[in-house]
């Protein structure tokens, strides 16, 4: 009896092994083959080692896109948990219209990318957008030309990420503060803690894991940072906004280059394996130390 | 003479609901204050009422002779101790006694002397690097009474602090907060739905329902003398039996009745001049005697149904007119059920209440 | 008089922090809101008023020419039949993949947590780095074999692409959730002789409700916000909004027309801002339980 139902089990399952290993290991693997071929519009069968990796790292463009992902990723990141736990402390303080404001906070991470990216693009317009309206307002040297600046276009994408970003963190830290139990705060009161200390010293470490997990998952989208590139600045001005997936899709789709290609996209799977890795390994220990309690 | 705390005029509610109702209550130094009843009865409100961490809709709080009705909760000089312990689960032990020291900009020598003398009081001094995650509920606990206590208050306030535990812990954690009054001699105050923690740790209890004490008296006169039926039914396990019946003073002496029973209640310590009128009487299952004919009391035919013997202990529960009622004997019993039996009732031990409830 | 003898509830002050918690939260609305806001006015205005600069101004006079621009008339390079084709693609495209990828996803969460046939654990964790690995990766060989089975550039093959790439996430969910299923309810059921499907469909499907419109919710503004996957896969006929929104506004020949733009870009936002202010509290649980498990 037990043995045909589970049959029946494996049956179900059986299209999810199918993608499982055909699509998920086996292009993989087909790609990461490529990369070590010469392949360039059509996939070649001649190895070359690693000299695809060595064209790829003395590319200037996959280097400064390299370095772009590298300072978005942290100011991203990191703005977004900023922003998102100030604004979830915000929340937690018995505020008026409090799912009001949720909802404002978190609507852009509702929108795509290329929304996002859009509408940022807008704002920052140099000519038309906020610069404009400043300075007709008087201030003639306000200066806001982030999408059209080489050394600051960068942070326009922070600006457009955080602002797209930072509602998830909200609602990830807002479930966690509402899971603290009533009495840690009447303890803290009676201990006299200010309201602030009690966030930073008391709340902050106790949504470690739920703030790691978050950043973990918004770190991955660094990595496949790409709709809102294109949608914002297509890389520009110069290489100044160039991200690894556009390099690799530009590569794969727009130069032909097949090799250089799979090379950059196993690199950037090596990327998330060092994201995430640590990450399980921490989880790993920590349920490890609880089971042994 | 001056009151530890004392609470005048006390109303809190929530718009229309009212949880306490014009309360007063003054508890003295050193004293042990047990506020206990069912669960909804105001018992936690009025602790936190007092704690400072619920608003109140009028009235006054005094502590050690201070209005502090408008005073933030660290400054009103209590310590609390909660039913969750509400520890910071990432500090280590120390932190955890420390940290309300800390921020308050104590010097560090006598922190650490404080936290020290803690730890050794209630036996923390070897825990104090471990995290709450590390130990058991018991040690928790005593990690929080810890720093209520080195806040060194004059006032203690515990919030079910033993509800979380298991029935053995709760036993031990209980002889140690009563060992801990003793050697401290502060004032404490102690919510509990639990009878047995009540009535062991109390100087006085205060029983409390839909927001209004029912009776404040020490232990023994709770248990023995409730001043209504809804102590007298609260208190007791198992609980006190209850007979409806008529006080008759017709023929001189005043008498109860009930069904064939007719109990002559010469012997009963009225409050006030007995009247006619119908009546309860209710008698303890331990205030029954198993061979009544040879007591010379007066008796209550009936016929075994249960019988639960508890090693040093039974309680034998009998059929009499339609209704179950208990009887707590020490020793064993060779008695089965179907048995018949006449126990005899000390009706001095008894209690009576009138129409209203109240006791007479 | 009053503060000798303090009695009933402390007096309400309104604090320094109290203030500045709301001037905090008014500054954080107006960072985002301003730019739906900014969005909004462009589209009804001219484009003579939008070269004014004044970016902030309510426009004139309310002007919706812009919107029937961009849902008709909007150009894409050269091609000018505004994004209401992509709005339509979006939708052949959407539907389906949800439906698709939920109840597989449903079905694996399920064998899953309650059946746990021999390899589920190893199946579990290929899906789950699958899940996590830049879509880079796959790219290339997909194409050559969605090729090669004649599915490249077709509705099907995009549909089918947004189903194989959104297992991971909708499996996981319906795992976690059947997870806290308690298993005698599956145990009583199989007693009662029930077999796999008969239980799910009786039984486990019914409960999973919630997340059955959690989930398909999550997906929809995931599938609807897609750029990458149906920029490669969907093939000219088949382009969803977002591609096409992004061709219009940033392959456009001569001068911008920031009006049909913001209403092109609304237009394609509307969709998944409909289904967040229209669900509110599901769509944050859907997010949190996505995000927190994942």
């Amino acid at each position: 009896m037990k043995r045909k139902t589970n049959l029946s089990a494996t049956f179900a399952l059986l299209p999810t092994w199918l993608v499982a290993v055909v699509v998920f290991i086996g292009t993989m693997a087909w790609s990461i083959n490529l990369s070590f071929t010469n392949s360039t519009i059509f996939p070649s069968s001649t190895y070359v080692g690693f000299a695809q990796y060595a064209k790829l790292f003395s590319s200037a463009k996959w280097l400064a896109s390299l370095q772009n992902v590298l300072i978005f990723g942290v100011l991203y990141v990191g703005g977004c948990l900023l922003l998102g736990f100030l604004l979830a402390a915000a929340l937690d303080r018995k505020i008026r219209f409090e799912s009001a404001f949720r909802t404002i906070f978190l609507y852009p991470y509702a929108m795509s990318f290329v929304v996002t990216g859009l509408i940022w693009q807008w704002m920052l317009n140099p000519t038309l957008g906020i610069q404009a309206s400043v300075r007709s307002l008087g201030w003639e040297s306000f200066v806001l030309d982030w999408v059209v600046n080489r050394d600051l276009a960068i942070y326009a994408l922070v600006l457009a990420g955080v602002w797209q970003g930072a509602g998830l963190v909200m609602v990830i830290a807002l479930a966690g503060m509402r899971g603290i139990e009533a009495e840690q705060w009447k303890a803290a009161r009676i201990d006299g803690i200010p309201v602030w200390r009690i966030y930073v010293s008391i709340i902050l470490p106790q949504l470690g894991p739920a703030l790691a997990a978050a950043g973990m998952l918004l770190a991955m989208g660094v990595i496949k940072t790409y709709d809102i590139v294109v949608a914002m600045t297509n890389g520009g001005p110069g290489n100044a906004t160039e991200v690894p997936a556009k390099f690799i899709m530009d590569n794969l789709f727009g130069r032909q280059n097949l090799g250089l290609a799979t090379a950059g996209a196993t690199v950037l799977v090596l990327g998330v394996i060092m994201i995430v890795a640590p990450f399980r390994y921490a989880m790993h220990m920590h349920s490890k130390a609880r089971g042994a309690r | 003479m001056q009151s530890a705390v004392s609470i005048k005029d006390l109303k809190i509610a929530y718009g229309d609901n009212t949880v306490i109702e014009k309360m007063s209550l003054d508890i003295a130094p050193k004293e042990f204050l047990v506020l206990l009843g069912p669960s909804g009865c105001g018992k936690s409100t009025l602790l936190n009422a007092i704690a400072g961490l619920q608003d109140i809709t009028s009235g006054e709080i005094w502590i050690s002779d201070k209005n502090v009705t408008w005073e933030e909760p660290k400054d009103r000089g209590i310590g609390m101790v909660f039913q969750s312990y509400a520890l910071y689960p990432r500090m280590s032990v120390r932190k955890n006694l420390s940290f309300g020291l800390r921020v308050a900009g104590l010097p560090k020598a006598e922190i650490e002397a404080r936290v020290a003398r803690t730890a050794a009081l209630l036996h923390l001094d070897k825990l104090l690097d471990r995290r709450p995650a590390e130990l058991s509920g018991g040690q928790r606990q005593r990690v929080a009474i810890g720093r209520a206590l080195v806040r060194q208050v004059d006032v203690f306030l515990f919030d079910e602090p033993l509800s979380n535990l298991d029935a053995k812990l709760r036993n031990e954690l209980r002889v140690e907060i009563k060992k801990l009054h003793q050697s401290l001699g502060n004032t404490m105050i102690y919510v509990t739905h639990d009878q047995v923690e009540a009535l062991t740790l109390a100087d006085r209890i205060a029983i409390m329902r839909d927001g209004v004490i029912q009776q404040l008296a020490s232990p023994s006169e709770i248990y023995h003398r409730p001043a209504n039926l809804f102590v007298a039914g609260f208190i007791g396990a198992p609980a006190m039996n209850f007979i409806e019946g008529r006080i008759e003073t017709a023929n001189g002496s005043p008498t109860f009745q009930s069904n064939e029973l007719s109990f002559d209640l010469s012997g009963y310590g009225f409050k006030t001049p007995p009247v006619s009128g119908q009546a309860t009487l209710g008698f303890r299952p331990d205030h029954l005697v198993l061979d009544g004919a040879a007591s010379g009391l007066p008796t209550i035919p009936g016929r075994i149904s249960v019988v639960e013997p508890m090693g040093s202990e039974a309680v034998l529960w009998f059929d009499w007119a339609k209704q179950t009622l208990s009887l707590r004997l020490m020793g064993d019993v060779t008695l089965l059920p179907g048995d018949a039996l006449s126990p005899g009732l000390d009706i001095s031990k008894a209690s009576l209440f009138g129409a209203d409830g109240s006791r007479l | 008089m009053a503060r000798l003898h303090p009695n009933g509830p402390k007096p309400t002050q309104i604090t320094a922090g109290r203030i500045g918690l709301y001037v905090f939260l008014l500054v954080a609305v107006l960072f985002f809101t301003l730019p739906l806001y900014t969005m909004v006015v462009t589209s009804l205005k001219t484009m003579d008023e939008i070269r004014l600069g004044q970016i902030f101004s309510l426009p004139s006079k309310l002007d919706f020419s812009a919107w029937t621009t961009a849902w008709s008339g909007a150009c894409m390079g050269t091609v000018c039949v505004g994004i209401r084709s992509g709005f339509w693609n979006s939708l052949a495209i959407t539907i389906p993949s949800v439906a698709l990828s939920v109840f597989v996803g449903a079905v694996n969460g399920y064998a899953l947590s309650l059946w746990r046939p021999r390899g589920a654990s190893v199946l579990f964790g290929l899906l789950m780095a699958g899940g996590l690995i830049p879509y880079q990766i796959f790219l290339y060989p997909m194409v050559r074999a969605m090729a090669t089975v004649g599915l490249y550039n077709s509705l099907a093959g995009i549909i089918l692409v947004h189903v194989i790439f959104g297992l991971p996430l909708v499996t996981l969910l319906f795992r976690n959730y059947f997870v806290s299923v308690p298993e005698e309810l599956c145990k009583a059921a199989r007693v009662d002789g029930a077999g796999f499907w008969r239980i799910f469909f009786e039984i486990m499907l019914p409960i999973a409700v919630p997340m059955v419109v959690v989930v398909s919710m999550l997906q929809f503004t995931g599938i609807w916000n897609d750029f990458l996957l149906g920029l490669v896969f969907a093939g000219r006929d088949n382009l969803p909004m977002t591609v096409q929104l992004n061709n219009i506004v940033n392959t456009t020949m001569g001068e911008r027309t920031y009006n049909v733009n913001m209403a092109a870009t609304i237009l394609t936002a509307l969709v998944p801002l409909a289904i967040y202010f229209l669900s509110g509290r599901w769509f944050v649980r859907g997010i949190a339980a996505g995000a927190v498990k994942g």
